[in-house]
């Protein structure tokens, strides 16, 4: 098997750029799912029906539909009344941000009921607030427990960011079809761009692992 | 001269679905006196005491302390607990603190006293409960009996009018059960407000003004500590008695 090393080498600025954007947008996405998820899996946790109800129809929807819609919604439906016109990263961000946070809200949600319901007994006996109980007391041992599931998460986003080269985000999956496309290869652009991912998420399970063992 | 009681209960009702917790209850305590209810599992006991700081709301009656009312609407419940120190069965020290955190947070956080002199305090309480070489220890790495000194140190360091105990030693290996109780009489001496649900008879004897005697939510008999062991009025309570003593 001749495997051409050479296009690889010559393709390699663009792919380097692929996979800045690649990184760019999925640690976006990863802030911008963290935060809305946290508001979330609160709102999820509710006990007024009004806020739980349409939390949930949202949670039920990201998690209900294929990502790929997901990214065409957003970009086709959703920005550009926003924006004024398309524009694939943003949507990107958007998009991957937006499944991101359904999932981290059933992750906050599962990591806060989790804690034992003496603990916060103890925060409220002593006169904390709930705000209080679950800053001091609840949130910071939850978070421990949320680790390896944020982990998951946040190496699937990664895998799926290569879903936004649909909607011609040059990122790291849009430079290997344009390799492919200008060379008429499969081999070199693909294994190339399949080992980029594999070091991106081997490296983040790695550094979560790191803070697990930290926290 | 005081004459309202810091406790006030009335009518108190509590149900889990069609399974009644407590019927009817009424039970005033008085400054500096100490509580102590028995009674078998099921009985309603630890319900009533968790009645008192409203970590179970009940669906009827009325509980004051200090004549404030808790099941009134608008009232700052955090502010009205921060006066009623609890201590739990389980301990329930927070275990992602040291020693020293765990006692200091509320003081801090609620009192919104200076660092410094919340850890003077603490340091203070926990030399009182003999525990000043573990101040910087995870509370993983104590033992029950010390654990439960702990959490009676992070109760006292909100300076509560009233402490409530929930079958304090009731987790503790036999050996410890001691260290706990002799914290608790210490806290009696001193005139701290107690009320405790437990199954130390011996504790109730000894350092109890007041013994209750509960069975199916409701408060069967009462009396002092040593009549009510000798000579129980009541069937049920002799029935009990006779059982553990």
């Amino acid at each position: 098997m001749d495997f051409r090393f050479d296009i690889i080498e010559y393709y390699a600025p663009q792919l380097l750029k692929g996979t800045l954007l690649t990184i760019g947008i999925s640690l976006a996405a990863i802030v911008v799912g963290s935060a809305l998820g946290l508001g979330v899996g609160f709102g999820k946790m509710s006990s007024v029906r009004a806020l739980r109800w349409p939390v949930s129809a949202y949670i039920n929807f990201f998690r209900g539909t294929p990502l790929i819609l997901q990214v065409l919604i957003v970009h086709f439906i959703l920005i550009p009344p926003i924006l004024g016109t398309t524009n694939g990263v943003v949507a990107a961000i958007a998009a991957l941000g937006l499944n991101c946070a359904a999932y981290t809200a059933e992750i906050y949600r599962a990591g806060i009921q989790s804690i034992d319901a003496g603990q916060r007994e103890a925060a409220y006996s002593l006169g904390l607030t709930r705000r209080q109980a679950m800053r001091f007391v609840i949130l910071p041992q939850a978070v421990k427990r949320m680790i390896p599931a944020f982990g998951n998460e946040f190496i699937v986003l990664i895998k799926d960011s290569s879903l936004v080269a649909w909607i011609a985000v040059p990122e790291l999956m849009y430079w290997s079809n344009a390799m492919k496309g200008q060379y008429l290869r499969v081999w070199e652009p693909y294994l190339t761009a399949a080992l980029i991912y594999f070091i991106l998420t081997y490296s983040l399970s790695k550094l979560l692992g790191y803070i697990e063992r930290r926290v | 001269m005081e004459t309202s009681p810091l406790i006030q209960m009335n009518g108190i009702t509590k149900s889990y679905g069609s399974n009644v917790v407590l019927r009817d209850i009424d039970l005033a305590v008085r400054r500096q006196e100490v509580v102590v209810v028995i009674g078998p599992s099921g009985s309603g006991k630890s319900t009533l005491l968790r009645c008192m700081n409203l970590l179970e709301r009940p669906d009827g009656g009325d509980v004051r302390i200090k004549g404030q009312s808790l099941t009134a609407k608008g009232v700052d419940i955090a502010a009205v607990r921060a006066e009623v120190g609890m201590v739990f069965q389980r301990f329930n020290l927070f275990p992602h603190m040291s020693v020293l955190d765990n006692v200091m947070l509320a003081p801090v956080q609620v009192r919104k006293r200076p660092p410094e002199e919340a850890k003077a305090k603490a340091l203070a309480l926990l030399a009182k409960v003999g525990l000043t070489e573990k101040a910087d220890a995870k509370p993983e790495s104590l033992s029950g009996g010390q654990a439960q000194r702990v959490a009676i140190a992070r109760a006292l360091a909100m300076e509560p009018e009233i402490l409530l105990f929930d079958e304090p030693t009731s987790a503790l290996d036999p050996e410890m059960v001691g260290e706990v109780l002799a914290v608790m009489k210490t806290l009696a001496a001193e005139g701290m407000t107690m009320v405790v649900v437990t199954h130390e008879m011996g504790f109730a004897r000894e350092v109890g003004d007041r013994l209750l005697f509960m069975e199916q939510g409701a408060i069967v008999e009462e009396g002092v500590p040593r009549e009510m062991f000798e000579s129980p009025r009541q069937e049920r309570t002799k029935l009990f008695l006779s059982k553990v003593l």
